[in-house]
Parts: C-alpha cells; structure tokens; sequence
C-alpha cells in the first residue's frame, strides 16, 4: 500500500459514507454539512487524479457557494427536521432504482474491462507549459485550460455565461414577489 | 500511483452516482433532494476526470468546468422555485405538491 493507495482509500470512504449520511440525516442541516465533507473529499481525489484547477473550483464552487447557498435557504425556510420521510412509492421507486442500478453495474462490468490491467494505467502528466493547440493535453498547468476554453470551446463558455445571466434574472424574477396565480381548493 | 487504477476511480464514481440516486429517489424533502443531485452530478465528475487523466486528454477536465457551471445555476433556480413554493404551500416535501393529481 502506497501512499496514494492510503489517500484514496481514505478519501473514497470518506465521499461515499458523507454522501449515505447525507441521504439518511433527518434533519436538512447536518445533511448539508454531510454533503460538504463528501465534496471537500471528492476535491481530493480530484488533486489525486492532478487536475489541480479542477480541486480549487470544486472547494470554491460546490463546497464554498453552493453549499453555503443551501444552509442559507435551510435557514430562511426554518426547515425544522422531517424524521427521515422516505417516498410513498416504496414499491415502484424500489423497483425503479434497482433496475437502474443493475443496468449501470452491468455497464460498468462490460465496458470498464475489469480485472484486465494490461495497459491501463497511469502515465505522467505534462507539467510544462503549452503545447500546440490541436489536441489539448491534460496538464497540471493552467495556461493549457484556459486555452482550451477560449479557442476549442469558445462558444460554449459564451453560453455558459449567458446560462448564468439568465439564471440570475430568473432567480431574481420568481423570488420578487409571490406570484399571483389564481390557485383552485 | 501504482496500483488505484483508472477503475477504481470508476467504481467510486459509480458508488458516488447510485448513493445520489438513492436519495433522489427515496427522500421526500426537496432540499435534500437537490443535494443527491449534486452528489450524482460529482459522481460523473470523477469518472470524467479520471478519464480525462488516463487518455491525456484534457476535453474532459473542460466538460467538468461546463458541469460545475450548470451545476451551480440549477441549484439557484432549484432553490429560488423551492422558496417559492413553499411561500405558497408552507412544507418542502414532494407529496404536498399533488396540484396535478385532482
């Protein structure tokens, strides 16, 4: 067992049991700090895999503002705790999650080609600077990810930005005022 | 690293999705609801990085980048509708919202 072996380890059971946590809390704030401890290790694993941008973003984006955005709208609601209601349709969501979750297993196993190692494995990362701007190659440096987001995928950087104005102004619209719909019973 | 695999990482991506899964489909308070979705968006997160490093390629780390973008407007929206609804219905749980139903 190397160090990295340790480290994944640790921080895989660290990101799943958060995130079986999370599902089984009662109540939503002990959820919400469940689910930061699973995406501050899923960060981790992230440097493990050296995409180190992508660890930051994650710390600062998920663990940072979005959670933080859910304690504070538990907070506003004044969502007291449910008792750990589960759905009414035992029977058909059951189902329905059981199948789904064989098919994925059944993908997994077929296309993951597990158990034959030969040739996978991991070959070192680039660390130097840029390279030609045909194929982007995975580097730990971050002059190769900006350029990739401005030459290859120029146009939808653009979207995601416009998704995020419109966003705004559609968060901002449903929050102004309750919305006067005439409401049958 | 010499012997976590490209796999093992698949398999915690898998693990992280059905765990996401799960929630979203037994949980009946809509804010945890939002939170397995997240936890199902990381899950494809991790698969995509983790093939992004073992073929070099660095398409998939950028995708991540899109995701988390998505990620980050879905939940705002998410949770303005939610404070609307429950301006409107006083309760965060699925079953109260049964408009369609009669």
């Amino acid at each position: 067992m190397s160090t990295v072996d340790i480290l994944f380890y640790f921080f895989a059971t660290l990101s799943v049991g958060g995130g079986l946590l999370m599902v089984g809390s009662r109540h939503p704030v002990p959820a919400a700090l469940f689910m930061i401890i699973s995406l501050v290790s899923v960060a981790a694993l992230f440097v493990l895999l050296e995409a180190f941008f992508l660890a930051i973003l994650q710390v600062l984006v998920y663990a940072g503002a979005v959670m933080v955005l859910f304690l504070f709208i538990i907070m506003l609601l004044d969502v007291g705790p449910d008792g750990g209601k589960v759905s009414r349709f035992k029977l058909i969501s059951g189902l329905a999650g059981c199948l789904s979750v064989g098919i994925l297993v059944v993908l997994l196993l077929q296309f993951s080609g597990f158990g034959n190692t030969e040739g996978v494995g991991w070959q070192p990362v680039q660390t130097g600077e840029m390279v030609n701007g045909e194929s982007l190659v995975f580097s730990t440096s971050l002059k190769n990810f900006g350029f990739g987001l401005f030459t290859k995928y120029m146009l939808p950087l653009q979207i995601a930005g416009f998704l995020l104005l419109a966003a705004m102004v559609g968060v901002i619209v449903l929050s102004k005022k309750s919305l006067s719909v005439e409401e049958p019973n | 690293m010499e012997s976590v695999t490209p796999q093992h990482f698949l398999v915690l991506a898998f693990l992280l999705f059905a765990v996401g899964f799960l929630g979203v489909v037994i949980r009946r308070n809509l804010l945890l609801v939002l939170m397995s979705l997240e936890l199902m968006l990381n899950g494809v997160n991790i698969a995509l990085v983790s093939f992004s490093r073992t073929s070099l390629n660095l398409d998939g780390s950028l995708f991540v980048f899109f995701i988390m973008t998505v990620a980050a407007t879905e939940v705002a929206v998410g949770l303005a509708l939610l404070v609307a609804l429950y301006k409107r219905r006083q309760s965060v749980f699925s079953e109260d919202i049964s408009l369609l139903k009669n």
